[in-house]
């Protein structure tokens, strides 16, 4: 896949995202429209977005970050974020953030492992 | 690497270089990386509102050492010739927003730095001034 903004791996039905560096504003949306748009082309059921090589994360770009995971789940899929460096999370906490709603795990294989439990839960919900 | 960075912030492409101006700051005075993030996302945060309630209006950041009892530490200024603000106090409370976001920016930043001072009134600008300093 090129020409995206950010590169997207495709693992059965699972997409696997890494982003990464100092990203600005329009990329960070223009991410966000790639990975939705990426869901809906692929019909995947599950993403994983590891954010390890982010080491800034403002409300802005997790405000982007909440907003793209609701949309991929009205598409039915389920989203992992794995990876979310230790200064990142305790900064973003104290900032007051409201990220609750996002499903993390500490890295790739633990995010796998939890894609697939938020499957089958949702199979079994649906 | 120069005691002092001076930006202009006056397009969200300048939030990058705000950015990266204190994370050069935040190394040179020997903070940690936890600190290191805490100082540019408030930064972050500030640069912001000056793009959101103060466009075009001469938005700058000073970022500079300081020094003071045999600690080392970052005093960053942001100023802005925009609208100001009416109730500083208000600003500085969480959900407090006049334009529609969740106005977490400035008391957030308040939460991130060991000091940050607001001044401004209407019609004369804004200026918020943050320091971290080592541990
Ligand atoms: N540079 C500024 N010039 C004029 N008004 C400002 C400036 N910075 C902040 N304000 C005022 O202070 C309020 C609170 O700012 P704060 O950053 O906390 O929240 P917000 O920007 O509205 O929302 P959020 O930061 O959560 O997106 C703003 O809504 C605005 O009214
Ligand atoms: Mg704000």
């Amino acid at each position: 896949m090129t020409g995206g903004p950010v590169p997207v791996m495709q693992i059965g039905d699972t997409l696997l995202v890494s982003l990464q560096g100092d990203l600005d504003d329009t990329t960070v949306v223009r991410i966000e429209e790639h990975l939705t748009n990426e869901v809906a082309r692929t019909g995947a059921g599950g993403m994983l977005i590891d954010v390890s090589g982010l080491s800034v994360v403002d409300s802005f770009i997790a405000r982007v970050l909440t907003r793209m995971v609701a949309m991929v789940r009205l598409l039915g899929a389920q989203v992992a974020v794995v990876g979310i460096q230790p200064a990142v999370a305790i900064t973003l906490v104290e900032l007051g953030v409201p990220m609750g709603g996002l499903d993390t795990a500490l890295n790739a294989e633990q995010g796998l492992a939890l894609l697939a439990r938020l499957r089958r839960a949702d199979r079994r919900a649906g | 690497m120069p005691d002092t960075d001076d930006i202009v912030i006056s397009d969200q492409s300048d939030l990058i270089r705000v950015r990266q101006a204190l994370r050069a700051q935040a190394r040179s005075a020997g903070l940690g990386l936890v600190d290191e993030t805490k100082l540019i996302t408030a930064g972050s945060e500030l640069a912001r509102n000056i793009l959101k309630y103060a466009t075009g209006a001469r938005g700058r950041l000073r970022a500079e050492q300081v020094a003071a009892g045999g600690r080392r530490g970052v005093r960053a200024t942001f100023t802005d010739e925009g609208p100001g603000i009416e109730d500083v106090g208000a600003a500085l409370t969480d959900g407090f927003s006049t334009g529609g976001g969740l106005g977490l920016g400035l008391p957030g930043a308040r939460r991130l730095v060991d000091e940050l001072t607001l001044t401004s009134a209407p019609g004369s600008g804004t200026t918020v001034v943050i320091e971290k300093w080592q541990r």
